[in-house]
């Protein structure tokens, strides 16, 4: 028996007994597929803040325990876990295409290839020069997504705005910055 | 963070009893039913010649043919509410019995005197008929989207469809309890109408309605 087979026996017998209620088998479960979906979001989100790996794996191991009931003893654990991963992580792609015309994640390599990632104290500089163009709170809110590499999730929490609100900052602040700055290089 | 929420997800782990789902998927198309047809019965009214009209070919047909819909539709829809299914066969079986249909109405037209194919085609209620069966479906339509959006779609758009496919054939069934019409290749043209004119809202609404 393969190494997968085995995992997919072993994860399948967990659900089995979680849908009759244990809450042992449950918590294991769980804990094992945190780090199947961590993995599983890993390789396909890595040119995305780490921060948003974990919010997609929080999320569904959400939906996996509020939609329980759609699972189908007959079929693999791993298919089903792994539809609903997809689900979520199609779902994630679709709604970062729509909040913004322009993807903030390709302003960001615009700055990031260019200058953050070199580490030269120049660049740097030359980069504190440009935000310093922006309102004060613009460029706490871009500091934080697009250089700390925070995830919208947290800098809303911590700033106590919604996460719309955030992504709408951030893209402004950088569509002001390309308009002032994106000429010339 | 997540430790957290694993603590919270097993305080709150509830048995799930085998068959939870399609006890709610029953329920659904029993809540549907429970309105359509008395909205039918007052509004259209059961044939008068009921009871006479049981012992055609035609009117099993019709019942047949829309109940066989509606279960290939509750199947579709059964397994497109579960992520990793994909609905084939269901969708296959009621393609089948579309077509199945169509090419006995097509060899019943070719058989009869050319007299007799527009009546048979038309009726007398060939424009009405997609319509009602519309209307009827509501009920189940509601009631089936409210079981999708509480299940696991992955395929919105199709689960859509098999939502209308489900709801439009059970609306039919419905309705073949008013339709005096006896021809064949009525049954064939506008009840397929009717139930593919709610199969395509039910596409169309899924990518909106149905996201989780």
């Amino acid at each position: 028996m393969g190494e997968l087979q085995e995992r997919e026996d072993r994860l399948r017998t967990l659900m089995l007994a979680s849908l009759a209620g244990d809450a042992a088998s449950y918590r294991r479960l769980l804990t094992e597929l945190t780090e199947l979906l961590r993995r599983y979001f890993q390789r396909r989100l890595y040119d995305h803040p780490s921060g948003q790996v974990d919010d997609l794996v929080q999320e569904t191991l959400l939906a996996i325990h509020a939609r329980r009931i759609t699972y189908d003893p007959k079929q693999a654990l791993t298919a089903w876990v792994y539809a609903i991963a997809r689900y979520k992580l199609v779902d994630l792609l679709r709604r970062s295409r729509q909040s913004k015309h322009l993807p903030i994640d390709d302003v960001a390599d615009f700055i990031a290839d260019d200058t953050v990632s070199a580490q030269s104290t120049d660049d740097r500089h030359d980069l504190d020069a440009m935000l310093d163009a922006l309102p004060e709170r613009t460029r706490g809110l871009i500091r934080r997504v697009k250089i700390d590499g925070q995830s919208v999730a947290e800098v809303a929490a911590a700033t106590g705005m919604s996460e719309s609100a955030v992504k709408v900052a951030v893209h402004r602040g950088f569509k002001a910055l390309l308009a002032r700055f994106g000429g010339k290089q | 963070m997540t430790d957290d929420l694993i603590a919270r997800l097993v305080d709150d782990l509830k048995p799930v009893p085998a068959g939870a789902l399609q006890r709610r998927l029953l329920l659904a198309v029993l809540l549907g039913l429970a309105v359509s047809m008395p909205l039918m019965a007052i509004w259209l009214g059961f044939r008068l010649d009921l009871r006479e009209a049981t012992g055609t070919a035609i009117f099993w047909i019709k019942s047949g043919y829309t109940a066989g819909l509606g279960l290939a539709g509750l199947w579709a829809v059964e397994q497109l509410s579960r992520p990793g299914h994909r609905g084939r066969r269901p969708l296959r079986v009621a393609l089948a019995l579309v077509t199945a249909t169509a090419i006995l109405s097509i060899v019943d037209l070719a058989l009869a005197p050319a007299e007799a194919r527009p009546n048979m085609l038309l009726g007398s209620s060939a424009l009405l008929c997609p319509f009602f069966i519309m209307a009827l479906s509501v009920p189940f339509f509601a009631a089936a989207i409210a079981f999708m959006r509480r299940a696991a779609p992955t395929r919105l758009a199709l689960a859509g469809a098999a939502v209308g496919l489900a709801a439009g054939a059970l609306g039919a069934w419905v309705y073949s309890f008013h339709c005096t019409e006896g021809g064949l290749p009525f049954l064939a043209l506008w009840y397929t109408l009717g139930i593919a004119a709610v199969a395509a809202i039910g596409a169309l609404a899924g990518r909106v309605l149905l996201r989780w």
